[in-house]
């Protein structure tokens, strides 16, 4: 486990920092006061187990326990403020208060790597329409609230080690909070408090924090689909995630845990799990499992392909059994740093906010994913030489001829990504999953994937060691030749039913590409989501601007107007300046959507 | 005002009519058409998002143009209507209601029987069709006025750009006289078939405002104009005129300034 970790085949791990992902379901101090909540952790402790001590009702008694000694730290902390929360909210600003004093309690004792606000915007509309109605609160009032609230959240800060930042970069909290979506019976559930957190994007500025997310669904109300696609071609600071493929998987009051994972409020948890590099898997499986920076044998020796030329029969079983082996260990790894989490940094105050009889996921995730689609397409359609060093060892790749790369809606290659996402998860699916989870995984990479890419060889698609890899779900730099569209129909090939734990996918349009003036602009990114997500796609980041403003940012980071600058990145967003170098020129060579 | 390389000033003899193009090969059937390239994501070449065809082939030089490697009638794809269609219909999910095709050049008039047999498919299958032509080849007199009627039928929308309304500073700009062109601009009007006007800015060549009025007061004559887009210039397609060896003629024009911008656009009443 060491040996993969530190050859950087699995990475990200979250053994040096809170797991995060765990939403607690903050509405409900608000709905029922801290004392009810009390009462009925205290029910369920003494309706748990049959009264046999086994390990597993030793433990649950005991998480229950720190659960219900949470509550009563959460009251106390409150009392400090000089608020008393036993009992429920009686007004908006009550419910406002108390919702966010649920959210104070978990930052205020896990530093997780993502540490989300959950679906908070139609429940707290219940209470401001109340007050408004009666006269108590007026729509500048409730604006107020609402601009309050995202100013807390826009002020989280967690201090944290280094190399966190260099994962993830900007430093993210994560405060995902969603808006909109639609109801199991088909109703919408956008409120006027949804305007009113999109708003305080023009009210305050952009900002990274909190991580705004539309669950998007072409049947959204025209109104608000226009609005959100305007503040997303004027900040470039939400990202979208399509309800319709969501919904009938989680329900319709399921979270955002982390930058893109849905997880049913209050009744789920998940077990974080970084990713597993698979861009170095598949350069293993031609060296036989020998890592080609630290030429340190990292997986067990497997036979190398012996042969000048990466032959697609000789290849294929090579790459599977280095794939069963990665999956083995991945999740072997992810068992223990769990069991180990739960036991030294257990999550009370977020777990005491959701049913004692909670589901678990298991989310492991894949990088590189389109540079082994890429490469196996060049493995399979094109000839594929390896230039061996002094030692014999495949340093090196010549690829003749063309092959079909994923991003073009071009089905020979995007069959492959298909394929090859299938065939993961099934691999991670054969293993036991700690205290019976549920396993998914993820097409996601944050910013990692520079880091990811450091440590990363030459691949047969063309990409050089050292490159970063392309972010999430993305296809690979430069692969793209058909435009926007073709690009995002091969993400929407791929089946959200494989990466339950999300496929991201963040792409930058310049302004003169979307419309002349604003108002198109508008309509056409409208048309563009609409498109995607009713083609079943799972994740669109959208950010609006061109590749100058980009240069010149990272060139002038002091001009003023760039101070707030924020973009999306793989699943959240991040001030440009706060990235590192390296960082930005990914983002820049990214290049932008755009035409003459 | 310079006209530029005579050798590629094209005599009003060689004007060619409207007919099918290219000749023969797989053409003769008028089931494909030779293609520059596609486009999935088109916003700006008519209402909504649009698949955008590029045409090979166009006889107009003009000085300013983006895409000189779309002018010769040689190289490009001969793609089938059928093929062209079939990739269409893969970006319909992002049209909405307003978004479909629109078949761009190079000059799409010079391939007009293929085109027909492209719209008419397209709009047998629902699709919004918009042709995007400067209808150079427009004569008329011609035998092919009558194809051009026939494309009229499948045609929703037509992208008219007018490079200048002043005939002898169109010829100088572009190559070509105008009358044709606006006698097109009049027939469409005549049929009522919607058109946005489109007028490329050029500073110092077409931004002065009294051409800019006369085009103002010959559009008001026209009953069909639905919009009017002032287009400004940019030099972003100069690199394909230095790789293709043709002489730059506008290197020292700069893009226009905001300022000319909105005056042009006040005074064509454009949005």
């Amino acid at each position: 486990m060491k040996l993969v970790r530190h050859n950087h085949i699995l990475t990200g791990l979250p053994d040096t920092y809170g797991r995060g992902r765990i939403v607690g379901d903050y509405r409900r101090v608000a709905l029922y006061g801290i004392d009810f909540l009390i009462e009925e952790k205290k029910k369920d402790l003494r309706n748990c187990g049959d009264g046999t001590m086994t390990d597993y009702t030793i433990r649950l008694r005991e998480e229950i326990s720190m659960q219900i000694k949470a509550l009563n730290e959460m009251k106390e902390m409150a009392k400090i403020y000089g608020y008393d929360i036993s009992q429920p909210a009686s007004n908006a600003r009550e419910a406002v208060q108390w919702l966010y004093f649920g959210y104070l309690a978990a930052i205020k004792t896990q530093n997780g790597a993502a540490m989300s606000v959950g679906r908070i915007s139609t429940f707290l509309d219940i209470y401001i329409q109340r007050d408004i109605q009666e006269g108590t609160l007026t729509e500048a009032g409730a604006q107020e609230l609402i601009d309050h609230l995202v100013m807390k959240f826009r002020m989280v800060k967690f201090a944290r080690i280094p190399s966190y930042n260099q994962l993830f970069s900007g430093d993210p909290v994560w405060a995902t909070l969603e808006v909109a979506g639609m109801g199991m019976d088909g109703r919408s559930m956008v409120t006027k408090n949804d305007f009113r957190f999109l708003h305080t994007l023009e009210n305050m500025g952009p900002s990274p924090e909190p991580n705004l997310t539309v669950l998007y669904c072409s049947r959204l109300p025209e109104g608000f689909k226009r609005y959100a696609a305007k503040i997303s071609v004027i900040t470039s600071s939400i990202q979208y995630e399509n309800d319709d493929v969501m919904r009938p998987v989680w329900g319709d009051d399921y979270s955002i845990c982390c930058c893109v994972s849905a997880t049913q409020t209050g009744k789920e948890m998940q077990f974080f799990g970084a990713r597993a590099n698979l861009a170095k898997c598949l350069t293993y499986a031609i060296s036989g499992g020998i890592d080609e920076k630290t030429r340190e044998q990292c997986s067990p020796a497997f036979r190398p392909i012996e042969g000048d030329v990466v032959k697609y029969d000789e290849f294929m079983p090579r790459f599977m059994d280095m794939m069963e082996w990665l999956a083995g260990v991945y999740v072997n790894t992810l068992n223990l740093i769990h069991y180990m989490h739960d036991k030294y940094f257990y999550e009370a105050a977020e777990l005491a906010l959701i049913d004692t009889d909670v589901r678990r996921t298991f989310a492991t995730g894949i990088a590189g994913f389109s540079h082994v689609v890429d490469s196996i397409s060049a493995i399979k359609y094109a000839k594929v030489n390896i230039i061996r060093d002094e030692t014999g060892f495949p340093v090196e790749f010549k690829t003749e001829g063309d092959f079909p790369r994923y991003g073009n809606d071009d089905d020979r290659a995007d069959d492959i990504a298909v394929w090859l996402l299938k065939t993961f998860i099934g691999m991670v699916k054969k293993h036991h999953t700690y205290r019976d989870s549920e396993p998914t995984t993820s097409i996601l990479t944050i910013t990692s994937n520079v880091v990811y890419g450091k440590y990363t060889g030459n691949m047969p698609d063309g990409r050089p060691a050292g490159a970063p890899l392309a972010p999430g779900a993305n296809p690979s730099y430069g692969a793209e030749k058909n435009g926007l569209l073709a690009s995002l129909n091969s993400t929407a090939k791929l089946p959200y039913k494989y990466a339950l734990d999300g496929i991201s996918n963040t792409q930058t349009i310049s302004p003169d590409t979307l419309g002349h003036n604003d108002e198109e602009r508008t309509n056409t990114l409208v048309g563009v989501m609409d498109g995607y997500f009713d083609r079943g796609a799972h994740h669109l980041n959208v950010n609006v601007f061109g590749v100058d403003k980009l240069i010149d940012c990272m060139e002038h980071p002091e001009k003023e107007e760039y101070a707030n600058f924020t973009i999306r990145v793989s699943g959240y967003a991040v001030k440009f300046i706060d990235l590192t170098r390296e960082q930005q020129m990914d983002v820049i060579a990214r290049q932008a959507h755009g035409k003459m | 005002m310079q006209p530029i390389n005579q050798q590629q000033q094209p005599s009003a003899e060689s004007a060619q009519p409207l007919s099918s193009f290219p000749k023969g090969g797989n053409n003769d059937g008028h089931e494909s058409l030779l293609v520059h390239s596609v486009e999935s994501f088109g916003s700006v070449d008519g209402p909504g998002i649009r698949f955008v065809i590029f045409l090979k082939g166009c006889a107009m030089r003009c000085r300013y143009c983006h895409n000189p490697d779309t002018w010769e009638q040689t190289g490009g794809e001969l793609r089938t209507v059928d093929e062209l269609l079939a990739q269409a219909v893969r970006y319909r999910s992002y049209w909405g209601r307003q978004g479909g095709i629109t078949v761009s050049g190079g000059e799409a008039l010079l391939q007009i029987k293929p085109l027909i047999r492209l719209f008419r498919k397209a709009k047998e299958m629902g699709i919004h069709t918009c042709l995007d032509t400067a209808a150079q080849p427009f004569r008329r007199d011609s035998a092919g006025f009558r194809l051009f009627e026939e494309l009229m039928q499948y045609t929703d929308l037509i992208l008219l750009d007018i490079k200048h309304i002043d005939s002898e500073a169109h010829k100088s700009l572009t190559g070509w006289a105008n009358e044709n062109i606006l006698d097109c601009a009049r027939y469409l009007s005549d049929i009522r078939k919607p058109v946005w006007v489109r007028h490329v800015l050029v500073p110092g060549i077409t931004d002065d405002d009294s051409a800019l009025r006369h085009l103002r007061s010959f559009l008001d004559t026209l009953y069909n104009i639905e919009k009017v887009e002032v287009l400004p210039y940019h030099s972003l397609g100069t690199y394909k005129w230095e790789k293709l060896g043709i002489p730059y003629t506008l290197k020292d024009v700069p893009a226009p300034t905001s300022e000319r911008i909105e005056n042009a656009k006040r005074i064509l009443k454009a949005q």
